[in-house]
């Protein structure tokens, strides 16, 4: 390793690798966060990428972006804003500059700056830089296409091959950047190509290239140096969004001892879900790839009739086309979770943006009185434990439940501690009994107000159920008036009562501040930062954080009511400030909405929290 | 078991003299016949007229949604292979709102008993033309008559690469039952048309071939592996003539029952079966019993056999080693 004439000392960093929607700038972020993870430092990603495959090259709407946010303290978003940009071309540089922190440093593939590229990207003049104006950040200009094809031109493969492993030249120079070992990528090069040692080796042979380059370079670039984060014993990996709820679903059946099935159709972002789950063959996984939305939930309220746990993923449109069927769930009272990764809306919308604008949906979006559970994930991880616990509680309370998570959430990546299972609760099925003389298909634990659940096959029990209403005492179609107001009730009641068994909400931050903000699900990661960090800077403010939307959890009133101003921050028009003004019309909240597809930033919260602090 | 071990004990509210009673009838014979038990049937329905039928059965029922009746059966059946999933549905239900449905459930092959009942009616929305109206039909949504062409269920079923499809008059409770055992016994999606009466809004719409002084003329009982003959003597058969079915009768031009046709149901080629079942009154006898049946692989089956085959190799054999599988790294 070569002297580095200028190292920058940091507690965390943020790193953007952008660049055409082809150029594996995906892949590459994955590589450099997996690395950082390993080395210690606690991580936070978000891939952020158009919706088209291949949007038209060289321009800003085909820009493809991977965001890492790493530290030796916790991390809790992505980053707002980016020490580290890698532009592989003037469209990415010109998306991103707007989003650099003062004094950052830029890579820039200075081969892309051809004249057709910079008109592509928009830029007047022939130089971006100044352009953008970013002169007086540290920028590396750098020819990697060249330098990429001299690492490569005795290796034998053809241009678009080279062209294509561009990117792990940039990775390579960005490891030197950080300091960081080859090895995790290395490995991950052999076993990716394993049956293609020219590509193992050319691939090999451009990263270490790149990190020599950073050696060549030093002189007038600064490296960076991000200690390892104190971090709690135990074995990590690192997990998304999408891929944590399909592992608290496969948990949630081990744990319930049910076989577990997924219906779905393939929607954006939401898909990921169902891709990993029909790769879980090994644990008994039953995968329907339905013909439509509708086709996703019928099959699985078909498989909850059998005894299956039954569960159907989609996002906003899909939750639309199946808002009928959930209603059948919530009549028949059967056990379904539906997941729902929510997107920009309406209709198409923004499909691979974040957003938070399904929250009514979810809650009220059917037929009739149709109450439902709705829980909200708040981190890409703890999509693992919401996706566990709305499946135990669609077990146990014999209802759909309806887990909220997001684009942001399910796309974002962090570090995640194994969980012993041994410690996690058991899902306790509430069969229905053979030998019970009085068993009738409405029958109901007297506690929870669940009915229990008679699966086909089971001599004696033989029932019928439905979509229309039921005699209370015998299952029978009833049209009875009387019979249809208690049946109403009693299926709202039981939602309801769901409260006695989750968790009360909790207060983050000073207990004696007069500013509460609040929040639910996707947000969380910005909101806690932002908060924190102005605690710490001396402000008197708190939040409080939504998981269980439906029902609340029971001190939401007592809790809210200690503030004299509260702030309620969400990715839509107000959603659920008007939820909570529905449930708690004594409660005065203030809102602070976004609705731009992208998370909310610290610094934009920190800004409204401070303006709000003054009034 | 008797049939009427799989009566509930719910009164049957179909209007007097409608034809669901008697496929009800059919229904229960065929399930006594085929010696199944009560607990290991699964009958699921979506919504119409025909749809209530759950409720009379003394068995597993879901009265399900409209239209999605054979989506919540291809969970059930896909979920626990070991029942037996009859699904009910009607000519709007699985042909209109079902459509999409209709076809992808028949196109996987999922081991499902399908009877179609095709009245060419709406009947529980009170008389509007259904997908299997006749052009020009006249009702309360068309009351000039339609514009439009109506689909016949068995070009859908062949078309969506069907490999069972029968069709029964519903009064005919014999020969119905007879055609239900063998859509039971056919591993794989079996689809069974009814041509049912709607008493009240479309009566005798099937009139012209169902009605017992012109049925054995104008319909033919198909067999696998007998010859194509009909009539109430008996004397009038099918023949190909070039590429077309043609009708002729024992004696005349020296017919005799050599040149007559044997109906092979079990033929992979869908060109006989489509003009079988495409045969119309008045210039062809109505083709009834099972038209095709062919042996293909089975979803259910399929999905069972590959659960068992990557389970046997798997490393990963628990929640457990999931998680610890692949990318991990220690923090001590």
């Amino acid at each position: 390793m070569g002297k580095r004439s200028k190292v920058i000392e940091r507690d965390e960093v943020v790193v953007r690798f952008s660049g055409d929607s082809g150029d594996g700038m995906q892949l590459t972020g994955t590589l450099f966060s997996y690395t950082s993870a390993i080395f210690g430092n606690d991580i936070s990603t978000f891939p952020d990428y158009p919706s088209e495959i291949r949007a038209p090259q060289g321009t800003i709407s085909g820009v493809s972006g991977f965001q890492v946010h790493f530290g030796h303290t916790e991390v809790f978003t992505p980053g707002d804003y980016c020490d580290v940009l890698v532009a592989m071309n003037p469209a990415a540089l010109k998306a991103n500059a707007k989003w650099m922190k003062p004094g950052g440093t830029v890579v820039l593939d200075v081969d892309s700056c051809d004249d057709k590229n910079l008109r592509k990207a928009g830029y007047e003049t022939d130089d971006p830089i100044v352009e953008s104006k970013l002169s007086s950040y540290n920028i590396v200009k750098a020819p990697i296409t060249t330098l990429t094809k001299e690492s490569l031109k005795d290796m034998g493969l053809d241009n678009k091959s080279i062209l294509r492993s561009k990117n792990m030249y940039a990775l390579g120079l960005v490891y030197w950047l950080f300091d960081r070992p080859l090895d995790h990528t290395k490995e991950y090069i052999k076993k990716k190509f394993a049956k293609k040692q020219l590509v193992v080796d050319a691939n090999i042979k451009v990263l270490e290239d790149g990190y020599n380059y950073g050696n060549i370079i030093q002189a007038m670039t600064p490296s960076y140096h991000i200690s390892p984060a104190e971090i709690k014993k135990g074995r990590y990996r690192n997990l998304s969004g999408n891929v944590a709820t399909a592992w608290g679903l496969l948990a949630a059946a081990e744990k319930s001892g049910l076989e577990l099935f997924l219906g779905s159709y393939p929607i954006t972002p939401a898909t990921e879900i169902l891709q990993e789950l029909s790769a879980r063959k090994d644990l008994g996984v039953k995968v329907f790839q339905a013909e439509d939305e509708i086709a996703g939930i019928c099959t699985s309220i078909g498989a909850s009739f059998a005894g299956n746990l039954a569960v159907t993923t989609t996002s906003g449109p899909g939750l639309a086309l199946k808002g009928e069927a959930i209603g059948l769930a919530v009549i028949a009272e059967l056990p379904l979770v539906i997941v729902n990764v929510q997107r920009g809306g309406p209709s198409t919308g923004l499909p691979t943006k974040t957003e938070q604008s399904d929250l009514m949906q979810a809650l009220y979006g059917r037929n009739g009185e149709s109450p439902a559970i709705v829980v909200a994930a708040s981190s890409p991880i703890n999509c693992f434990d919401y996706a566990f616990y709305a499946a135990k509680l669609a077990v146990e309370h014999m209802t759909p439940v309806i887990l909220l998570t997001d684009g942001f959430l399910a796309n974002g990546t962090q570090p995640w501690r194994l969980p012993d299972m041994d410690e996690w609760p058991v899902i306790n099925v509430p069969k229905a009994d053979v030998n019970d003389k009085d068993w009738h298909p409405y029958k109901r634990d007297i506690e929870k107000l669940s009915r229990y659940w008679a699966t086909p096959g089971t001599p004696g029990l033989e029932h019928r159920i439905g979509g229309l209403e039921k005699n209370e005492h015998s299952g029978a179609v009833s049209h009875d008036a009387m019979n249809h107001q208690r049946m109403v009730e009693i299926r709202e009641d039981k939602v309801q009562r769901v409260a006695n068994v989750i968790p009360e909400l909790e207060l983050l931050g000073d207990e004696a501040a007069d500013t509460l903000v609040v929040g639910w699900g996707g947000t969380f990661g910005h909101l806690f930062t932002a908060v924190d960090e102005m605690i710490t800077e001396g402000h008197k403010i708190a939040l409080a954080h939504f998981n269980y939307i439906k029902p609340l959890p029971r001190n939401t009133h007592e809790l809210l009511k200690r503030y004299k101003k509260i702030v309620v921050c969400e990715l839509n028009m107000g959603q659920f400030a008007d939820y909570l003004t529905m449930n708690f019309p004594d409660i005065q909240t203030q809102r602070f909405n976004k609705v731009q597809g992208q998370p909310f930033t610290v610094v934009e919260l920190k800004e409204h929290f401070k303006t709000l602090l003054e009034e | 078991m008797k049939f009427t071990d799989f009566k509930s004990d719910q009164s049957v509210k179909w209007c007097p003299g409608c034809g669901d009673h008697a496929i009800l009838n059919s229904v229960q014979k065929a399930m006594a016949s085929l010696g199944y038990k009560k607990e290991e049937v699964a009958v699921i329905s979506g919504i119409g007229c025909s749809s209530r039928f759950p409720y009379y059965m003394e068995t597993y029922g879901f009265h399900t949604i409209h239209g999605r009746g054979l989506a919540v059966a291809s969970g059930v059946k896909v979920a626990n292979p070991r029942l037996q999933v009859w699904q009910i549905t009607g000519d709007g239900d699985a042909l209109a709102i079902g459509g999409n449905h209709f076809i992808h459930g028949i196109r996987r092959n999922i081991d499902l008993n399908v009877i179609l009942f095709n009245n060419q009616i709406y009947g529980l929305t009170k008389g509007q033309y259904s997908p299997t109206s006749k052009r020009g039909f006249i009702s309360k949504t068309s009351p000039f008559g339609t514009v439009e062409s109506p689909f016949r269920p068995a070009e859908l079923c062949i078309g969506a690469r069907g490999h069972f499809f029968a069709r029964c008059i519903d009064t005919d409770i014999k020969h119905s039952v007879g055609v239900l055992e063998e859509a039971a016994l056919h591993k794989g999606t079996s689809i069974v048309e009814m041509l049912q009466n709607c008493v009240i809004y479309n009566d005798k719409t099937h009139n012209a071939i169902t009605d017992k002084a012109h049925s054995q003329d104008r319909t033919i009982k198909l067999e696998h592996g007998k010859p194509m003959l009909f009539g109430k003597e008996r004397n009038k058969g099918l023949v190909l003539d070039g590429l077309q079915l043609k009708v002729v009768t024992l004696g005349e031009n020296g017919v005799t029952e050599s040149d007559i046709l044997v109906h092979d149901a079990h033929c992979e080629d869908i060109s006989m079966h489509l003009k079988l079942a495409d045969m119309e009154y008045p210039d062809y006898p109505v083709a009834l019993g099972v038209i095709r049946s062919v042996k293909a692989p089975v979803y259910d089956q399929c999905v069972e056999e590959q659960l068992a085959a990557v389970q046997e190799k798997a490393n990963i054999k628990s929640f457990n080693d999931l998680i610890n599988a692949g990318d991990v790294w220690d923090v001590k």
